[in-house]
């Protein structure tokens, strides 16, 4: 175990070594540079001939691409992602406060996409081919097939401007003093959007895993010793057919990052995506590989985590 | 040769593809018109391509038609949806809509697929350092948050329908690769293949002619559920202004202006039909996607 958590260390390394080639190489492949971009085209003439060159060159921008490189991955590795280009700020100190709102985001879109999946996953593998289960792969359809910001609009749209339930963005209401049910008023709307987006293939592997879990000998077994149903079904199989989904939420975690960008931007939620739409549309590049960088680094690591999980959780798997 | 696995069954049935079938199936065609939302989806599918071929001679007004007297008017008097803020005819932008957002789904799962096919085939069929090479690069590309590399690769190509291709078709090729890898490793140990190489063939021949008709079907069913998911991607792409620009409609862009409350409040004919006909679109074509992986793996599904 020991070792097979070290091997699968040392194989993330290069896995991160071309994350970092391939963001700076898309990233620098971008037309015009960040002096231009901030500068009004009509003023550049009257600033002087030399003006361009010095500013790029106290940005470091007129060295070659890999040396570049080399200097950015130097700094990355020491903990500086570097400066905004359109506020100046140090990025790392942005992320730290954006970090929260969308991790708040995902975990409870995550949860709730549990909630969902599990319950109905598990009966549909129960009753294989009845009415319900055929509803639950219609419903698991129908979820992934409405984009997610689509659905955000309605949502708004019904339980925002028609019924006036729910409040239409942000994390909290302004100029009132923090509570909790403010919070979870605001959470309640796009948390609900994402999770049912995000519980369509949790279902989908709950349901195959379920299926072949009480097909096995154990299970027969407790069949045949004269357990009732229910026991068979939720005392011994249901534990073990809930493994894998370890693996499927962390395989699904690119699909939950991208969803958060797109919700977060509709419901104005403080976080990551909303910075990173930003970023893309001021042609920010640092913060665009910053967090393009975290993105991938949370990806490998809780890929990571979720083999050594699995592991842990099932010893019948041995790993060499 | 590449049949000597292949019982072709159901007179008739031929659906011009070279599949592989195990054992007694009946034809694929066969097996595709019993699922019944499969059936469903295809039928939809067909009438939104239908719409969105012939919207030159359906659209009742030019898309780009501006009319700033009948700024986003209620439907009726002539506009059947309405108009929007440009005064431009919703009817008529959805259908045009239709065909950019069908083709960008089409061409961009195009593209990821012809270079996973590539890739995938490289490293099954060569093995050794160059399935490595390829398997850590598809790891690499796999480890990207793949909505924010999108959109990262769209704003440095610049926002524009093809560069929404070109993004989509350069990132999203890993699992097609790693998918036909996976067939050809196993594929390439068979009776079949050796028969075909002890009669001298070899390389290119052996993986165009043998090892890829075997190995294609379940590309074809990830390919079909990739266009779904890439017409997803380009409205989000589009609808955050991102993707294919105005004034050329897309299902996308024609959300931008639910944005704002006023239309989202009282506008309601600008923001639910181009977002009703990508769920029609994209269900139906995952509809498709899993008709079609029963029809051609019925073993699969069954489990």
């Amino acid at each position: 175990m020991g070792r097979y958590l070290l091997r699968r260390l040392i194989v993330s390394v290069p896995v991160l070594f071309g994350i970092t080639l391939v963001t700076y190489v898309i990233v620098n492949m971008a037309p015009g540079d960040p002096v231009s971009a901030l500068i009004n085209p009509e003023q550049i003439s009257a600033l002087g001939p030399g003006w361009l060159e010095e500013q790029k060159h106290a940005l470091g921008l007129d060295r070659p691409l890999p040396i570049r490189y080399v200097y950015w991955l130097k700094e990355v590795a020491q903990g500086n992602l570097g400066f905004s280009y359109t506020d100046r700020q140090p990025i790392a100190d942005k992320m730290v406060h954006r970090l929260w709102p969308t991790l708040k985001l995902m975990l409870t879109v995550q949860l709730l996409a549990l909630a969902i999946a599990v319950p109905i996953g598990v009966l549909s593998a129960v009753r294989q081919y009845s009415w319900l289960d055929y509803l639950a792969t219609i419903f698991g359809f129908t979820t992934i097939s409405i984009p997610a910001f689509f659905l955000g609009l309605a949502a708004i749209y019904v339980f925002a401007v028609k019924l006036r339930w729910l409040p239409t963005a942000g994390m909290a209401t302004v100029g009132q003093p923090p509570s909790l049910l403010d919070s979870l008023k605001h959470l309640i709307l796009p948390a609900a959007v994402l999770g049912l987006g995000q519980a369509a293939p949790l279902i989908r592997y709950t349901r195959s895993s379920m299926l072949e879990t009480v097909r096995q000998d154990y299970v027969r077994v407790a069949r045949a010793k004269g357990l009732t149903e229910h026991a068979v079904v939720y005392g011994h199989a249901l534990r073990n057919a809930l493994i894998p989904l370890v693996t499927v939420i962390a395989l699904n975690l690119p699909q939950l990052l991208g969803g958060t960008v797109i919700i977060e931007q509709i419901f104005a939620w403080p976080g990551m995506g909303t910075l990173a739409i930003t970023a893309v549309r001021g042609r920010d590049y640092p913060t665009i590989m910053a967090i393009n960088l975290i993105g991938a680094v949370a990806i490998v690591a809780s890929n990571l985590i979720a083999d050594v999980l699995y592991a842990w959780i099932d010893p019948r798997i041995k790993y060499s | 040769m590449a049949q000597s696995t292949a019982v072709v069954a159901g007179t008739g049935d031929s659906t011009g593809l070279a599949l592989r079938e195990r054992g007694h199936g009946t034809g694929v065609w066969r097996r595709f018109r019993r699922h019944r939302l499969a059936l469903i989806g295809s039928t939809v599918l067909l009438l939104l391509a239908i719409g969105a071929i012939g919207a030159p001679l359906i659209a009742s007004h030019d898309p780009y038609a501006i009319d700033l007297r009948s700024y986003r008017a209620s439907p009726g008097n002539g506009h059947i949806l309405g108009t929007d803020s440009a005064g431009r005819d919703v009817f008529s932008r959805l259908l045009h809509a239709g065909r950019v957002s069908l083709s960008v789904g089409l061409v961009a799962v195009a593209i990821y697929t012809a270079i996973g096919v590539a890739l995938g085939s490289l490293a099954g069929f060569y093995g050794g350092w160059i399935d490595s090479l390829v398997m850590r690069l598809a790891d690499v590309f796999l480890s990207f948050p793949s909505l924010i590399i999108i959109i990262t690769l769209a704003s440095v190509l610049g926002p524009s329908i093809y560069n929404v291709m070109l993004a989509i078709g350069l990132l999203g090729w890993p699992p097609i690769a790693r998918l036909l890898r996976g067939e050809l490793l196993s594929l390439r140990e068979r009776e079949f293949v050796l028969g075909a190489r002890a009669s001298g063939c070899g390389g290119a021949r052996l993986i165009f002619r043998h090892l890829l008709p075997n190995a294609i079907a379940p590309v074809i069913v990830a390919a079909t559920f990739g266009i779904a998911y890439a017409i997803l991607i380009e409205a989000g792409l589009s609808f955050l202004g991102l993707g294919v620009q105005p004034p050329t409609p897309s299902w996308g862009n024609m959300l931008t202006d639910a944005q704002s409350p006023t239309v989202l409040e009282s506008m309601p004919w600008l923001w639910l039909p181009p977002g009703v006909m990508i769920a029609f679109a994209v269900l139906s074509i995952n509809f498709i996607g899993d008709g079609l992986r029963d029809a051609l793996d019925p073993y699969l599904h069954h489990r």
